[in-house]
């Protein structure tokens, strides 16, 4: 007992350790407050940065134009059979379609960039379309195919840097030889011929330090190589003369280059590209991309300006007119991207879509469920309530224990020696997948069912067992239910690991491209699938600029699969949780 | 029982034949992995009265309690001896099934252990896997009787519903004692039923046990030398695994013939 005395002592000792208790509890606040923080944070950039990437790739600039679908092109046979439907030239309707946007294109150089606005797989669609309802043969039909990936992206302003100036006053254009001379009544060109020259003079620099170098390197070297060197340097100065004189406009005017920014004269139905500057700004050489011919007291005109030069992007100023044109004439829908749902995967991106995933993935973790949830729940319920505790069954522990730890890759090899090699099973399938996602989750599922299994009070099984209730009464009426809300969230985090999981599926095949999505059904267990992860891991490695977003929204459909699944798993464990 | 009284010198009784004996023990030993928890006990209980075990802890009273129903077949390692009989039925035989045994000998446990399910439910399960009653009446009829018997009834009539573990801790005791009683047993094991309680939830379960005895066996163990000297009508002295005295409840109370017996009732041990 502390006497009396003692007590102040007492109370002093407590009071002096006081406030160091309380700054201890206020660092380790503030530290878990600062994890929480930095984990939400990263966990947004990461949402938010794919969001972000993935946005252009649910819409689509699609090309709605008239096609012209008759007989003799599509029905060869003539009979409107669908044998003969299929032997149509559809590929020729859609050139077609385009050529009749463009007559004055003739050259073939040209045609062949001018059907490059669109991918020829359309021409299946095309066919599926007629095959859908032949009476559109000899029809006129408004046909909907996605602009090519990389025009897509110029009209969603991710490809190129552009601007459009609305200059002053009126302008008028004559011939002159095979070119055309664009004449303004401002100086409207004035600021466009001093960054010309201003980019010249940058290049004239680099071209200076580099000659700079190579002198420099043949100070260090002796007999040819010197000589060489020195010619070198001697070449790069002739260049960086001849440059800087065109950024003086010595000759009066400025050539354009396809290194420098792509400047286009655009009125009415008429584009054409600026050759060359004029000194004074008023004054450019231009050629005709579209329309053309002389015209003056032109004053509803701009200049259009790309500042990523042509030979630095992947679609040329030509094809950019055309398409520019053709979104003025109307035949340009931009609108949500319905191959992104609708379609399998496919070569072109502006046609790749995620149901052939998607479907892959619910058919695969369809097995899975099936499989691992009854099997691992079975033999955790064994284990944990009738197995006798000796040497054989701690083994079957410890390599439970261990099987959760080994790599998923390895399960991805047992499944193509067992199941493919040795069972005959077809490759690339979701059975297969399934089978061996099962492998790899099953551990997880059996020490998470045994762990909630462990959790039950023991005075439960006590008084079951008391009133006369079996071993088997007691574990399916009471232990198991309150176990449940555990097992479930077990199950659901261990299948959710399955549903993301890649390596295991490269091993047998899953890994391959397949442009058909396989049938939502039980023929479709056996048909060649790929899933979500691997759908993404495709994509990302894809070289196509569109495919970046592609695999962003792939990733994005992927991540609100899993919020699906895991706002399922709190709801049935609240649920469950609700039966006391 | 003629084998009774030829053994008598040997054997503990409780002097007052005015019941037939209900349980038999000869010679019954328990170890848990090899470890002695039980000697040599010996006893007969008496149908339709209150048997008490008192002891200091680990003396291995509930360790024999836990023998009459065979839950320490559930512990790992648990090795009982010699003959036990309820009934004249040798409770360790091979023949016997533990679950019919059960139903037999009812248990309640020291922490109120209601399932997690509704009161009606709590009551109604033992009589639903054993099978006794026919229709949905017949079980409302049994569940209402035993919530009766246990003194609940009047408290939890309009809520049957009600998850059984929002009861206050001496309804859930009272709730449990239903539970065991509505299978009909003839003996009810009870392990310190009022260790958790409060005096007033006590009070009316040493109420209850006194009810019960009219038409039941029942063995309680308890650490309370005046709850035992309250309900029970023999009392049986525990120490170390041996049972040191039995008699009644008014012998080893006012008259131990042990000097061990005597120290623990005066409160002179631990």
């Amino acid at each position: 007992m502390t006497d009396s005395a003692d007590l102040p002592k007492l109370r002093q000792t407590v009071s002096e350790r006081l406030p160091k208790r309380y700054r201890a509890e206020m660092r380790f606040r503030v530290a878990g407050l600062s994890a929480v923080g930095i984990a939400v944070a990263i966990l947004l950039l990461l949402v938010g940065s794919i969001t972000m990437q993935a946005l252009p790739a649910f819409t689509v600039n699609q090309l709605v134009l008239p096609v012209q679908l008759s007989g003799d092109l599509v029905d060869p046979e003539g009979d409107g059979s669908e044998d003969s439907l299929r032997r149509g030239s559809y590929g020729r309707v859609l050139q077609d379609a385009v050529r009749e946007q463009f007559p004055e294109v003739r050259d073939r150089r040209e045609l062949r960039a001018l059907f490059s606005l669109y991918t020829p797989l359309n021409s299946t669609r095309l066919m599926e379309t007629v095959l859908a309802d032949p009476g559109l043969v000899g029809e006129t039909h408004e046909f909907r195919m996605p602009i090519a990936d990389d025009l897509n992206l110029y009209l969603k302003g991710r490809l190129v840097a552009d601007r459009t100036l609305e200059p002053v006053g009126t302008m008028a254009v004559s011939e002159a030889g095979r070119d055309f001379e664009v004449t303004a009544e401002s100086e409207a060109f004035a600021d466009l011929r001093d960054t010309v020259s201003g980019l010249l003079n940058q290049a004239a620099d680099n071209l200076e330090r580099r000659a700079a170098t190579a002198r420099e390197r043949a100070g260090n070297l002796s007999g040819e190589d010197r000589e060489d060197a020195l010619y070198d340097a001697e070449d790069l100065m002739v260049e960086a003369a001849a440059v800087r004189s065109q950024a003086a406009l010595e000759n009066g005017w400025v050539e354009m280059s396809d290194s420098l920014p792509s400047i286009l004269v655009e009125t009415g139905e008429t584009a054409l590209r600026v050759t060359a500057l004029s000194a004074d700004g008023r004054s450019a050489r231009a050629e005709a991309m579209l329309g053309g011919g002389a015209m003056s007291d032109v004053s509803d005109w701009s200049i259009y300006v790309i500042d990523t030069p042509e030979s630095r992007r992947r679609v040329s100023d030509q094809l950019i007119v055309w398409t520019r044109a053709l979104v003025r004439r109307g035949f340009v829908e931009s609108g949500l991207n319905p191959y992104l749902f609708a379609n399998a995967d496919s070569r072109e991106p502006e046609l790749a879509g995620v149901k052939g995933a998607l479907y892959g993935s619910i058919l695969t973790m369809l097995i899975t469920i099936i499989l691992s949830v009854p099997v691992g729940v079975c033999t955790a319920v064994y284990l944990e309530e009738y197995a006798p505790k000796n040497r054989f069954t701690d083994l079957i522990e410890v390599n439970i224990n261990n099987l959760a730890a080994v790599p998923s890759i390895v399960f991805g090899l047992l499944g193509l020696a067992v199941f493919i090699n040795a069972f005959g099973l077809p490759r690339s399938t979701p059975l297969v997948g399934g089978l061996v996602l099962s492998l790899m989750t099953l551990p997880t599922l059996i020490i998470a069912t045994r762990a909630a299994l462990k959790a039950v009070p023991v005075s439960i099984r006590q008084a079951a067992l008391a009133v006369g209730a079996s071993k088997t009464q007691t574990v399916f009426h009471h232990v198991l239910p309150l176990a449940a809300p555990g097992i479930l969230t077990g199950s659901i985090i261990g299948l959710a690991q399955a549903m993301g999981e890649t390596a295991p599926l490269l091993m047998i095949g899953m890994v391959a491209f397949i442009a058909d999505a396989p049938t939502l059904g039980l023929e479709g267990l056996t048909e060649p699938a790929t899933v979500m992860p691997i759908q993404i891991f495709l994509w990302s490695s894809s070289p196509e600029r569109a495919f970046v977003h592609s695999t962003s929204a792939a990733i994005l459909v992927l991540l609100v699969l899993m919020i699906g699944f895991n706002a399922l798993a709190i709801y049935l464990r609240r649920r469950f949780e609700r039966r006391w | 029982m003629p084998d009774n009284q030829s053994h008598s010198d040997s054997i503990a009784g409780a002097g007052e034949a005015e019941q037939p004996v209900k349980v038999q023990a000869r010679d019954v030993c328990v170890s848990y992995s090899g470890k002695q928890a039980l000697n040599h006990v010996s006893i007969d209980v008496p149908d339709r009265s209150v048997t008490a075990f008192i002891g200091p802890s680990g003396c291995g009273k509930s360790t024999f309690l836990r023998c009459l129903n065979r839950m320490n077949d559930t512990i790992e390692g648990a090795r009982v001896t010699g003959s036990l009989k309820i009934d004249g039925l040798e409770v360790n035989d091979k023949s016997v099934d533990p679950v019919v045994l059960r139903a037999n000998v009812g248990m309640v446990f020291q922490k109120p252990n209601p399932f997690p399910k509704s009161i009606y439910d709590n009551v109604a399960y033992g009589p639903r896997i054993h099978g006794l009653a026919l229709s949905k009446d017949e079980l409302d009829a049994i569940v209402e009787d035993s919530l009766r018997k246990a003194g609940l009834w009047d408290e939890v009539a309009d809520r049957l519903n009600h998850p059984g573990t929002s009861l206050s801790g001496g309804q859930q005791q009272r709730l449990v004692i239903a539970r065991a009683i509505a299978v009909n047993p003839e003996v009810i094991l009870m392990d310190e039923p009022c260790s958790a309680l409060d005096p007033i939830a006590t009070a009316k379960i040493e109420e209850l046990i006194d009810e019960l005895r009219e038409n039941y066996c029942i063995i309680i163990v308890t650490h309370s030398m005046q709850q035992a000297a309250r309900v029970s009508q023999q009392t049986a002295f525990f120490h170390m695994g041996n049972l040191v005295e039995y008699g009644t409840t008014e012998d080893i109370f006012t008259n131990p013939r042990d000097p061990r017996t005597q120290d623990y009732i005066t409160g002179r041990f631990g």
